[in-house]
């Protein structure tokens, strides 16, 4: 794994798992794995997450926050810098309702990066990847160079600072 | 009658939500809340739980999808004819400004009822409604 995207990989961790009692651990989103221009994450099942108390079966908006995250990771992943991009617009089909009680997966793929706008797209599973929960796209904006610049220096300095802290 | 559909004749009668809401673990968790002020609004207290970056801090974009996502849905439950359970088909949202971390409010209007699918606009804002920090839309599928 090249030194960038192992950077990457312990940004994206740091960012679902720093601050406790944050949305990240509310939901319970776990950070599974990075790689240029894509990104995983899971959900394990909650009662805290059902949106339907009779069924058992989770919450929309839960899935929207997981498939939000996956793809911003993804869309961070092709960047040259450390930093973060915020969302410009997320638009989610429901193919299919959760099983309650297992986990969902996530998965998030840059299609198109351009100087302004990262273009993703995600979709959420459960036991069959082929068979989507729900499918997703989702844009997001590139902050300017000079603000990447500077979240660049300081998101190193902190990940430096853990590296010796050990 | 099943409980959550008891919950909502109740909500229904007496202009009050909170039995629909305490029945929903999720609308728990993010701590939506409803009101009638001419108009039927959704709040969004500020909750460290809905934080997604805490250095701004701002709520985590799912948290604000999930809110409108779940006001345009209680919006049904409380203002259809007949009461049935919306399931949402899809959704989309534009987060047209950071949402900070602090009162969130969030009106539903719909623009088309149909017999089995509904379209629902929904707005968020924080400081002022003229300068809404994400707007969206979604179909429901009335069972």
């Amino acid at each position: 794994m090249s030194e960038q995207l192992t950077k990457l990989r312990k940004l994206s961790e740091l960012m679902v798992k720093a601050n406790p009692g944050d949305h990240f651990h509310a939901l319970g989103m776990r950070f599974t794995a990075v790689e240029e221009g894509g990104a995983k994450m899971q959900l394990p099942y909650s009662d805290a997450i059902v949106g339907n108390p009779e069924t058992g079966v989770v919450h929309g908006g839960v899935i929207t926050a997981l498939l939000d995250s996956c793809c911003g990771f993804a869309a961070i992943s092709c960047l040259d810098h450390l930093c973060f991009c915020p969302t410009l617009d997320l638009r989610i089909d429901y193919m299919g309702m959760a099983v309650p009680g297992r986990t969902i997966y996530a998965e998030a793929r840059v299609y198109r990066s351009t100087r302004h706008v990262i273009f993703c797209r995600g979709k959420a599973y459960q036991d069959d990847p082929q068979k989507p929960l729900a499918y997703c796209v989702a844009n997001f904006a590139q902050l300017d160079p000079e603000v990447v610049k500077n979240l660049d220096a300081q998101i190193v300095a902190v990940l430096d600072s853990m590296e010796d802290a050990g | 009658m099943s409980a959550m559909a008891e919950a909502a004749h109740r909500a229904r009668a007496d202009a009050d939500l909170s039995p629909v809401i305490e029945a929903i673990p999720y609308a728990r968790l993010l701590g939506i809340r409803a009101s009638y002020r001419g108009e039927l609004l959704f709040h969004l207290p500020p909750k460290p739980g809905n934080v997604g970056n805490p250095t701004l801090p701002a709520l985590h974009g799912g948290a604000i999808g999930g809110f409108l996502e779940l006001s345009g849905a209680l919006h049904l439950v409380m203002t259809m004819d007949v009461l049935r359970i919306p399931k949402v088909v899809d959704f989309s949202i534009d987060y047209v400004r950071a949402g900070r971390l602090q009162d969130t409010h969030a009106a539903c209007h719909v623009v088309r009822q149909g017999r089995k699918l509904v379209n629902v606009a929904i707005q968020a804002w924080q400081d002022s409604r003229e300068e809404p920090i994400a707007t969206a839309r979604a179909h429901f599928l009335l069972e």
